[in-house]
């Protein structure tokens, strides 16, 4: 277990391959409940405990699964998780499961899910599934919360609006008005506004990735350069 | 006698994408001029501001592209999908409505897709229906025709100073729609009964016709769109109102209403998001008529040209695929891109 590199593991699941801007899974809950970041942050959030729980669980008994049957097996595993997030959501944020409805029980068909179980956990120790399942539910979750925030202060001008159903009274008064007398942008809310968020935060990433492969670029003829021409003609210093 | 030898090709063409682009926008005039009669300046001022828009936006991606900004701003692709854009929105628009929609129109729907030629749907309405499901209220409220505010009070429109209620009123196919089935209602509408069909819009659209006829005889557009477009409005409007006709509006009210003419000739033409064949064309252009109609007849919306023209611009390569003529020497057409 020596060689497990928690380093990259965690660049993969934020960045490198990023679920939601590389991998491109998990559309579905990803598209449809960024109306808010309240929606996001709660759905992220149950997405990840449903992958480090799945993960953890997968990489126990992947001695004792053969392959015939792993992929039946995982889903079990998964859907188990699943339910027990749901009846979590149900007890304690009541209000935020109403609204997040359907999407809580379809976190067993999103893909990031199972592809992890089998592409990682399935070959790795309980620690370092953990640690993979962890990175890619947070990277899922940024990407939720950013297209979130977007579409929440392009569509109501408003950010954090009734995260009380996330974390008590106490949050009633988080909302911020970032923009007075907004009329309110409804492609933003709406499905259309989710694909156009989604692609320019693809977009930016894609940017930045390029403009930082230059930069290495950049660095790597920076260093001092030794000729390794060979002069066959003229004086040789 | 000297002869005067010059080699082949004798006939020069001195059209280009620019010189064509103008036309179109010449012969959107009439369709303005009328505009302006019965709507008040409103419209005038949303095209001129259109322009403006369209042109720093196409010029500012164009920068962020690498591109040459000049070359391509010459080819006045972009003022035409802001006139058309103008044209579409109601003299009522404020200042903030026409940037966000045309902004949109060039960014997202021409420039993100690869510029003019690669956009898979007609800008100019890809910008009308972000706006119609973004800001129905203010993309709904016309002017009463003949009722038309003065150039004040349009500049006041213009600069969202002046409330909108007290000019606005229902456009004919509004008031068809809410009344239909109705005869003592549809009766007692003014605006239904104007000398050819709706008051006010019916001039409007004649004068598209006009000026659509110009683009036909200029060899800018052939007759297949507007014709198949026409037709495929008329024919189930005049079936549907002959078997009922107080449920169903005539045919010739739908061809002279909203945005019938304009879509006919300026918007379901575009060369780049339409079907390319013959056959192909006057398919396209049948569907779009017909489902301009049933939209008008049981949609939510009064009208539909935009939702039409859209729907069948994503149809387009699909039509193209089973349109395709037979080239000479082949038995059957090729289809797709293989041999």
């Amino acid at each position: 277990m020596s060689d497990v590199n928690y380093k990259k593991i965690s660049m993969d699941g934020l960045w490198n391959n990023n679920p939601a801007t590389v991998q491109i899974l998990g559309l579905c809950p990803l598209l449809a409940v960024t109306g808010s970041v309240v929606n996001a942050l709660g759905l992220g959030l149950a997405t990840l405990v449903v992958l480090v729980g799945s993960n953890v669980c997968v990489s126990l008994i992947r001695h004792y699964v053969t392959d015939a049957v792993r992929l039946p097996a995982f889903v079990m595993i998964i859907a188990a998780m699943t339910t027990v997030i749901e009846m979590l959501m149900q007890a304690y944020t009541f209000e935020l499961y109403e609204i997040l409805g359907i999407f809580i029980p379809l976190i067993v068909t999103n893909c990031t899910v199972l592809g992890r179980a089998d592409a990682f956990a399935s070959k790795n120790g309980i620690l370092p599934s953990a640690v993979d399942g962890f990175m890619m539910g947070l990277g899922f979750l940024v990407i939720l919360l950013i297209l979130g925030g977007m579409r929440e202060l392009v569509g109501q001008g408003t950010l954090f609006t009734n995260m009380q159903l996330l974390f008590g009274p106490m949050a009633a008064h988080w909302q911020l008005n970032v923009i007075d007398n907004y009329g309110g942008f409804l492609l933003a809310i709406l499905p259309p506004g989710a694909f156009l968020g989604l692609g320019l935060i693809i977009a930016g990433k894609n940017v930045i990735d390029k403009r930082l492969k230059a930069i290495q670029k950049a660095k790597a003829s920076d260093e001092p350069k030794v000729s390794r021409r060979v002069r066959t003609t003229g004086k040789v210093s | 006698m000297s002869l005067i030898t010059s080699s082949s090709p004798h006939a020069s063409v001195k059209n280009n994408t620019g010189a064509f682009m103008r036309q179109v926008i010449y012969a959107t005039l009439p369709g303005l001029a009328v505009l302006t009669w019965q709507f008040g300046w409103g419209t005038v001022i949303n095209v001129l501001w259109a322009v403006v828009v369209a042109l720093v936006s196409e010029a500012l991606f164009l920068k962020a592209r690498g591109r040459s900004i000049g070359f391509y701003l010459k080819d006045y692709s972009a003022v035409v999908t802001a006139v058309l854009l103008g044209l579409a929105l109601p003299p009522t628009a404020p200042w903030w409505l026409t940037l966000v929609g045309v902004s949109f129109a060039i960014i997202v729907a021409k420039q993100l897709y690869g510029g003019l030629g690669m956009n898979p749907f007609n800008p100019a309405m890809v910008g009308y229906v972000l706006l119609l499901i973004s800001f129905p209220v203010a993309m709904t409220q016309w002017i009463s025709p003949g009722d038309a505010p003065s150039l004040q009070q349009s500049l006041q429109l213009f600069a969202g100073q002046l409330p909108v209620d007290g000019l606005s009123g229902a456009t004919p196919l509004d008031t068809f729609r809410t009344w239909a089935g109705d005869e003592a209602a549809l009766a007692s509408h003014p605006i239904l009964h104007g000398e050819l069909a709706g008051q006010g819009w019916e001039w409007v659209n004649l004068a598209f016709l006009l000026g659509g006829l110009y683009l036909i005889s200029r060899k800018i557009i052939t007759w297949h769109i507007p014709a198949g477009f026409l037709a495929g409005l008329a024919a189930p409007a005049l079936v549907a109102w002959l078997i009922d006709p107080v449920r169903f509006a005539d045919p010739l009210f739908h061809m002279l209403s909203g945005g019938a003419m304009l879509g006919a000739f300026f918007i379901a033409t575009d060369p780049v998001s339409a079907a390319t064949s013959r056959n192909g064309r006057l398919v396209y252009a049948l569907l779009i008529g017909v489902l301009i109609w049933v939209i008008r007849s049981f949609g939510g919306y009064p009208d539909a040209v935009a939702f039409s023209v859209l729907l069948l611009n994503l149809s387009a390569p699909f039509i193209d695929y089973y349109t395709q003529p037979r080239t000479y020497g082949h038995n059957k057409p090729n289809r797709g891109t293989g041999s």
